[in-house]
């Protein structure tokens, strides 16, 4: 879909205007870019969903927030995964001192009050995000992968060794935070939780899409299609990948705080290789590079393991397994990617996307 | 004796036979790495079936634990050609991202598996006697297993020594690492070696994991946690390199082998502080190609 829009879009703007199919070429790309950013109807649908889900499900309001939380780690994931293209397997790192940044706060300083915790756990992942950033991305391929990797893990080790403070792997249970915005307690089922974790979701999706659609995320885009072409166009391209890092790092951060609030508990688990592979799968099941996948694959993936590993976890984790390889064989673009195949099926429009 | 020099023995020689099975274990996971640069995060579940038959093989059929060994390797090399034939092969062209999602995808299904058939509890095999006993060398006693595990494990390195260096086969593997459409092009089938190499590195895994139930027990969950180190163990040697590999192996079991004897509280601290420095400092490994 993306695949020569960058280039597109600069060349339109570098190369003088020779004759007026270069013009109506040069029209059509400021429209397309234009048009990308505005508003579509169908995307009040998810968020009318989770509104409808506050009334519809009052007594699963608990397991509500923890979707949302999931669907913000899923979308910090999208940014650099989906949109920039890099391949990480270390992304827990970023939610874990997120989680233990809200966690240590309001057990050894207590700083319990909520909003302003979520603004530290933002700026201490964004930092981490940046330093590790800036080493970690001139890899690609197989070192970056073990890179993130390893980090994340030994993330989760140097937890265990101050465990003293951090309290190990028995973490941190029964964190007590201030009413939110000093008015409304939290109450046995969830509703504060679930409205405070859908506007957190919401105004960070804001700034996402704000992100993707800029000139900046159509950078992103070109570095993930061609990332030759766009050192050759003299784009600053370690830059943008640290500062897409970054952002990333400090959304995951931020989904971390969440989590540690809602649950008002902490452990070191958050750093496990699992979670950074179970967002992955997420992402990928809903589809990357597109935003409400992140929506989409995380509601769904947490929705089935909620209901199967109740029946059978032995069976479940066989399921996602299975799931991830029907993926990669047949839906390489995700349940929402299968859903615009069936939609161009229909329409008798042959795809215009371009596979990376 | 000093007391830091049994310790600095008892570091060393338990490290060589822990980095004996790393080797082992991961050797597979190199060279078809270097060939294909194809991720494949289920070799860990290859190693973990291996485990399993030769646990089934030992417990239900009575058979010696060295044939179980030897079977579980040719029975998993066996079933890797299928899955080399039928799944790999559509995806050696796809990037990174969706080998990885393939292969995590059957390391989940062989987890599950392996639940469903024997349960989460670890296993462990009978040993024949030879293998239970210590060799006492008077200032300590050393468990005969390990020795056993390290003599194994040179035999095997001079083996794979001799075919990577010396025979036809091995040069064509060199050749193809190295540079692939040449290979190709001078008339090397490489789809057939990778297959090849593949089942061998497949048997190995499975050789591995049968060797490491009785060092750390066998349960479901090692098809995944043991990956990580494997993996550590290729990207810190660098891909396709045997040299590397060992290196590799070496250096990660005997410092975290020393570790876990002198700072237990760290715990895997140190293998990951080393690969990111290694990594920082030589992004393709030991003795991979820049």
């Amino acid at each position: 879909m993306a695949a020569n829009d960058p280039t597109g879009a600069q060349s339109a703007i570098v190369t003088p205007v020779r004759d007026a199919a270069a013009t109506a070429a040069r029209d059509r790309a400021a429209e397309y870019l234009v048009s990308r950013h505005r508003f579509r109807w169908a995307e009040a649908l998810p968020w009318l969903a989770c509104i409808a889900v506050f009334f519809l499900f009052p007594d699963r309001l608990t397991f509500g927030s923890q979707v949302l939380v999931m669907v913000l780690f899923a979308l910090s994931l999208d940014l650099i995964l989906g949109y920039a293209g890099i391949v990480t397997l270390g992304q827990a790192a970023f939610f874990g001192i997120g989680a233990y940044t809200v966690g240590l706060g309001a057990a050894r300083l207590g700083w319990t009050e909520p909003v302003s915790g979520l603004f530290a756990a933002f700026f201490v992942a964004a930092l981490a995000g940046f330093i590790s950033g800036w080493f970690l991305l001139r890899y690609r391929g197989l070192t970056l992968l073990m890179l993130t990797l390893a980090t994340a893990i030994m993330m989760q080790e140097a937890g265990n060794l101050g465990s003293e403070f951090s309290g190990g792997y028995d973490g941190l249970p029964g964190l007590v935070f201030d009413p939110l915005l000093g008015r409304f307690e939290y109450d046995l089922y969830g509703r504060t939780n679930y409205v405070y974790a859908l506007v957190v979701l919401a105004v960070v999706f804001y700034f996402v899409r704000r992100i993707v659609y800029s000139p900046f995320g159509q950078a992103l885009t070109g570095i993930r299609e061609n990332v030759r072409r766009m050192h050759a166009i003299g784009s600053p391209v370690h830059w943008r990948l640290v500062t897409v890092y970054t952002i990333a790092a400090g959304i995951a951060g931020v989904a971390g705080a969440l989590f540690t609030q809602t649950n008002a508990y902490v452990t070191l688990t958050v750093f496990d290789f699992e979670n950074s592979a179970k967002v992955m799968v997420m992402l990928i099941l809903g589809g990357t590079g597109r935003l409400y996948g992140a929506f989409l694959g995380a509601a769904v993936y947490m929705i089935m393991e909620d209901y199967f590993s109740k029946l059978s976890p032995t069976f479940w984790q066989f399921g996602i397994g299975l799931l991830l390889v029907l993926a990669v064989l047949f839906a390489r673009r995700g349940v929402l990617g299968l859903f615009e195949q069936f939609g161009a099926y229909f329409t008798k429009e042959k795809s215009k996307g371009a596979k990376p | 004796m000093p007391q830091f020099a049994i310790i600095a023995v008892s570091i060393l020689f338990d490290g060589l036979a822990y980095a004996m099975f790393l080797f082992i274990t991961s050797v597979g996971l190199s060279v078809t790495m270097g060939l294909m640069g194809f991720v494949n995060l289920a070799h860990g579940a290859f190693a973990m079936a291996g485990g399993y038959i030769v646990v089934s093989l030992t417990r239900d059929l009575g058979i010696g634990f060295v044939p179980s060994l030897l079977i579980a390797a040719v029975l998993v090399g066996l079933i890797s050609v299928v899955f080399e034939r039928g799944l790999y092969r559509r995806l050696y062209k796809a990037t990174d991202l969706e080998q990885v999602l393939l292969t995590i995808g059957l390391a989940f299904m062989a987890i599950a598996t392996a639940t469903y058939f024997y349960g989460p509890i670890p296993k462990s095999v009978p040993l024949p006697l030879w293998l239970q006993g210590d060799i006492n060398l008077g200032f300590r006693s050393f468990p005969s297993y390990r020795a056993f595990l390290i003599v194994l494990g040179i035999a095997l390195i001079s083996v794979l020594w001799y075919a990577f260096e010396r025979t036809n086969i091995g040069a064509k593997i060199r050749a193809a690492v190295d540079n692939r459409r040449m290979a190709e092009s001078v008339g090397i089938n490489v789809d057939l070696l990778f297959t090849l190499t593949f089942a061998l590195g497949s048997a190995l895994a499975a050789l591995g994991g049968g060797l490491a139930i009785q060092l750390f027990g066998l349960s479901p969950s090692f098809a995944v946690l043991y990956l990580v180190l494997f993996l550590i163990v290729v990207a810190v040697g660098g891909l396709g390199s045997l040299k590397g590999t060992l290196l590799a192996a070496l250096v990660i079991g005997v410092i975290d082998t020393g570790g876990k004897y002198l700072y237990a509280e760290a715990g895997g601290f140190f293998i990951y502080a080393i690969t990111i420095v290694v990594l920082l400092i030589k992004p393709a490994g030991f003795y991979g190609r820049e």
